[in-house]
């Protein structure tokens, strides 16, 4: 989270006078609407915005950006953006990457940025595929994907995102859709209001090499039954009625009906994004359909310290008891001699 | 200080320290060097140790040693032969018994030389007659009995006892060169500040060493060497790992930035990142990441955001940062990759010394792809190697690669401390607030470098990255384009050049034979060359330390030469650099790759085929 100051902007402000060149009906035009439309209602000067990005297509967005840009190489984004913030904490820094990008050749970095809980903002687009290399499956494809590179399908077990978050002792945790500009706002202000970092899985569609990816559950017409948007405090029910909801039934978690068998709103599990223990979070970020909806919103949101905030406090307190103050005081401390 | 049948006066003395790698061996070096320093003395150290941590007790693998170096003179190398070995075992003879002097006096801890440790090292019987040193001045003393029995009444654990035998050791080598103990008991009293017993079983066993010596008087004659003639001044040791981080928070200071170091750990680099990571007192950032790769790319995000930034690292890790490189040049961001060389390829010999990585630091990237590349001589100039090193990765906007080793990192050597204000202010071209709308790749005219517009600055915001851009900062494929800027890239690079000194010619500037090293043989070298130029023979040197660009008067200097040799621990890559660049010269070689600095008798040796035209 970086200190605002009062500025009224709108989210052109924040478009560049670049080009757009991602492909016609990219889920990707949705998000970065969403970015702006973000920025605009938290009202982070400018010049205080850092846009970083690695290889892949969603990784062109900084050029986009009105806000200082790093198009990075491939998997670095994540380091990249921790050194521009632990050497400037005053800025908002944000990372965009993909699911190839981040957690395959850029694996190592996304663990360790969550585990040393840096203050980014990760906005991993997730649509399962390689784009810009044409259409290679990636760490996220489920398994028996046919792609260019899988021909007879992938043998490969997927990552899933949150899981890796909460597993790399992760504070924050958030999934949306492209297409649902506002649901994706909202997370991204509460992303950037978190201090720590942040993850944000955006389930992103490619038109060219995966379309449809996620339209089992996010098509218009069936994303309120095979979704559900989780809010903290609230009873997590769902369903283009509202007529379905979730319960713990020992250790799982349990699609009811509501008014079936007596459930009422009150044996609903309410949802609490701030609970430290990841336990619920976990199960939550886990759900897969058919069995379960697929969560959305912020499903993980607890305090912790920053690495950034605690490498200055470091300086700070040494600095306090030191007697060295300037590199003369250096040169000169311990063991030295007179040439007279 | 009791009787002594002779006093000898030296000119110089090698001692080497030699044993197990628990011995202590680095530590007795350490203070017997510091002592030495203090007295006045000029010297040289190199420790020599194994890469397992603690191999096998008693094995020629496990042996550690530490040289020093002392002089009255001028020293330039830790030594080629050593005039004392004190060796704690079999296996400490047997690792360097080719490497003592001719007559060279040799202290052993009889009590280890056991059937066991005997047979360990590799020997028969009897090490002394098996290396043929019976005619060396050989003191058997029983070392670990010694101070079984000094410390017998002090309730100390058989094991810590045993411990002190490095002080023991220590003591006696103090008493044959005539040095006071002092400075070693204070450094007791500091260091076991609360364990009073611990400090004072180490002083009993220096002092218990100290006058055993003195009682046995085979250990004449008794060394003296007069402190040297240093120019006036305050000096202090310092290796060339703690001189390079020292050099780089200079740096920052001077150019009024805060110093950002993104290392990963790797020998014999990571005192660099150590000692950085201790400077917290003067504000500097450091982040041991996860890999190499996550090292240079922290550093180039804060150098992005506008600190002095900085990689520290070995060949291996060289490798691994390469793309980033890529993306430093790119982006036209400062950054200071600092290669602390050692043996490869691959893992080679982590704590053995080479000059491998140079065609790596100059070419090891895709594309056309120019760097600045610099490299230290002596532990002592890398403070200022690295302070050159970070002042043109700023002033030039380009990433600078400083190359170190192994042999400078842990070699140490009296250094007279620099006063800050004497050193140059250190300009970064940052933007003009006004400079709106900014042009991230607009050159000056003069060095063709782009200005640095750092976040936060409002109005200045603009986007760069790993794919080409036009002036503006627009990606752009067009060929055109493509060209100009990679010509304007590697001309920024050349026109450093404008401001880096001339090689200096030591001897006459025209001869017979001109010796060319390049960074950290320098010690060597000029030894080797200064004794043959004694010897009569028309022998100059000179030693490179700007590698890329190399100083315009290269040609005017070779050319006033009949033959040219370059020596290098490696199969001539500088050799082959200096063909590329300077075809007219017929270049003759001198290479090594042993892990170990050349000798100066080898040296000497091949200079003198040369000039007998053999």
């Amino acid at each position: 989270m970086t200190e605002t100051t009062a500025n009224s902007y709108t989210p052109k402000d924040f478009k560049s006078d670049q080009e757009i060149r991602w492909c016609p009906g990219c889920g990707n035009h949705a998000i970065i609407n969403a970015v702006q439309k973000a920025l605009a209602e938290l009202g982070i000067p400018k010049e205080k915005i850092a846009f970083v990005s690695g290889i892949g297509c969603s990784s062109r967005f900084p050029y986009y950006m009105s806000t200082y840009g790093f198009h990075s190489i491939h998997g670095r984004a994540t380091v990249i953006a921790t050194g521009v913030k632990v050497a400037n904490p005053d800025l908002s820094v944000w990372q965009i990457t993909g699911d190839g990008d981040a957690l395959a050749i850029g694996g190592n970095h996304f663990i360790h940025a969550v585990r040393r809980n840096i203050d980014l903002n990760i906005i991993l687009f997730n649509n399962e595929i390689y784009g810009l290399t044409k259409g290679q499956y990636s760490p996220t494809s489920k398994k028996g994907i046919v792609t260019k590179t899988s021909p007879f399908g992938s043998v490969e077990e997927p990552f899933s995102v949150g899981e890796l978050v909460v597993g790399a002792n992760g504070k924050f945790f958030a999934r949306t859709i492209d297409a649902n500009v506002t649901l994706s706002t909202q997370i991204y202000i509460e992303a950037a209001r978190h201090k720590g970092t942040s993850v944000i899985e955006v389930l992103q569609n490619c038109v060219i090499f995966n379309d449809g990816v996620h339209d089992n559950i996010a098509a218009r017409e069936v994303r309120d039954d095979r979704t559900i948007v989780l809010r903290h405090g609230q009873p997590m029910i769902f369903g283009k009625d509202n007529d379905k909801g979730l319960i713990l039934d020992g250790l799982k978690l349990k699609v009811v009906r509501l008014g079936e068998n007596g459930i009422t709103e009150k044996n609903i599990l309410v949802h609490d994004a701030h609970e430290e223990n990841p336990g619920i979070q976990y199960m939550l970020s886990h759900m897969r359909y058919p069995e379960y909806p697929v969560a959305l919103g912020v499903i993980r949101s607890v305090p912790g310290v920053t690495y950034d905030d605690a490498v200055k406090e470091q300086i700070c307190s040494v600095q306090k008891k030191s007697a060295i103050r300037c590199m003369d005081d250096l040169l000169n401390n311990g063991s030295t001699w007179k040439v007279e | 200080m009791g009787k002594k049948s002779e006093v000898i006066e030296r000119e110089e003395v090698v001692i080497r320290f030699s044993g197990d790698s628990g011995d202590g061996m680095q530590l007795s070096g350490t203070l017997f060097s510091d002592t030495a320093a203090l007295f006045g003395n000029d010297l040289s150290t190199f420790p020599d140790y194994p890469a397992e941590i603690r191999a096998p007790q008693g094995t020629v693998g496990g042996v550690s040693g530490f040289q020093v170096h002392v002089g009255h003179s001028e020293v330039y190398t830790p030594g080629d032969y050593a005039d004392v070995l004190v060796a704690m075992n079999p296996a400490a003879i047997k690792a360097n018994a080719k490497w003592i002097k001719q007559g060279g006096t040799i202290i052993f801890d009889e009590d280890n030389f056991t059937e066991k440790n005997i047979i360990k090292a590799g020997y028969e019987k009897d090490p002394v007659s098996e290396e043929r040193l019976e005619h060396y001045n050989v003191i058997a003393a029983p070392i670990s009995s010694m101070v079984k029995e000094a410390l017998k009444n002090f309730g100390l654990d058989p094991k810590s006892v045993l411990r002190t035998k490095n002080m023991f050791a220590l003591g006696m080598v103090y008493w044959l060169f005539n040095r006071k103990l002092d400075y070693t008991e204070k450094y007791f009293e500091k260091k076991f500040l609360k364990k009073p017993g611990m400090a004072e079983a180490n002083k009993i066993a220096l002092r218990a060493g100290y006058y055993y010596a003195e009682t046995i008087e085979a250990l004449n004659p008794v060394y003296k060497i007069l402190p040297a003639q240093n120019a006036k001044g305050i000096y202090r040791n310092i290796c060339g790992n703690v001189a390079t981080a020292w050099g780089l928070i200079a740096a920052a200071e001077k150019a009024g930035l805060n110093l950002f170091v993104g290392s990963y750990p790797i020998t014999p680099a990571s005192g660099i990142l150590e000692e950085l990571a201790a400077r917290k007192d003067l504000g500097v950032t450091s982040f041991q990441a996860e890999d190499e790769i996550a090292g240079i790319c922290t550093a180039l995000g804060a150098s992005f955001a506008g600190d002095l930034a900085v990689t520290s690292t070995s060949g291996p890790g060289l490798s691994l940062k390469s793309e980033a490189i890529g993306l430093a040049v790119m982006t036209e961001l400062p950054i200071v990759i600092i290669d602390v060389q050692r043996a490869g390829p691959s893992t080679g010999l982590p704590t053995k010394t080479e000059q491998s990585d140079l065609m790596q630091a100059l070419y090891g990237r895709n594309g056309e792809c120019h760097v600045v590349v610099l490299a230290s001589s002596t532990p002592s100039d890398c403070f200022h190697f690295a302070f050159e090193a970070a002042r043109i990765a700023l002033e030039h906007m380009t990433p600078v690669i400083l190359l170190s080793d192994s042999y400078l990192a842990n070699g140490t050597e009296p250094w007279r401390i620099p006063v800050m204000k004497e050193l140059p202010k250190i300009n970064p071209p940052f933007a003009d607030k006004n400079e709106i709308p900014f042009m991230p790749y607009k050159r000056d005219a003069e060095k063709l470098v782009r200005s640095w517009a750092v976040p936060g600055t409002p109005g200045l915001e603009h986007r760069i990255g790993g794919l080409e851009k036009t002036v503006k900062g627009t990606v752009s494929y067009a060929p055109e384009n493509h060209e100009l800027m990679v010509k304007l890239r590697t001309e920024k690079i050349k026109k450093v050049e404008d401001e880096i000194p001339d090689i200096v010619v030591h001897g006459d500037k025209q001869g017979d034979l001109l010796v060319v090293g390049w960074g950290g043989s320098y010690g060597y070298l000029i030894t080797a060359v200064t004794e043959l130029q004694a010897e009569g023979h028309k022998v100059s040197f000179v030693n490179f330390n700007y590698i890329n660009p190399l100083p315009k008067n290269v040609k005017d200097v070779f050319e006033k030469f009949r033959k040219i040799i370059v020596c290098e621990l490696n199969l001539g890559q500088f050799a082959n650099y200096l063909r590329m660049k300077y075809p007219e010269f017929t270049y003759d070689q001198l290479n090594k790759v042993q892990g170990h600095p050349f000798t100066i008798k080898e040296i000497k040796e091949k200079c003198n085929q040369i000039l007998e035209g053999k």
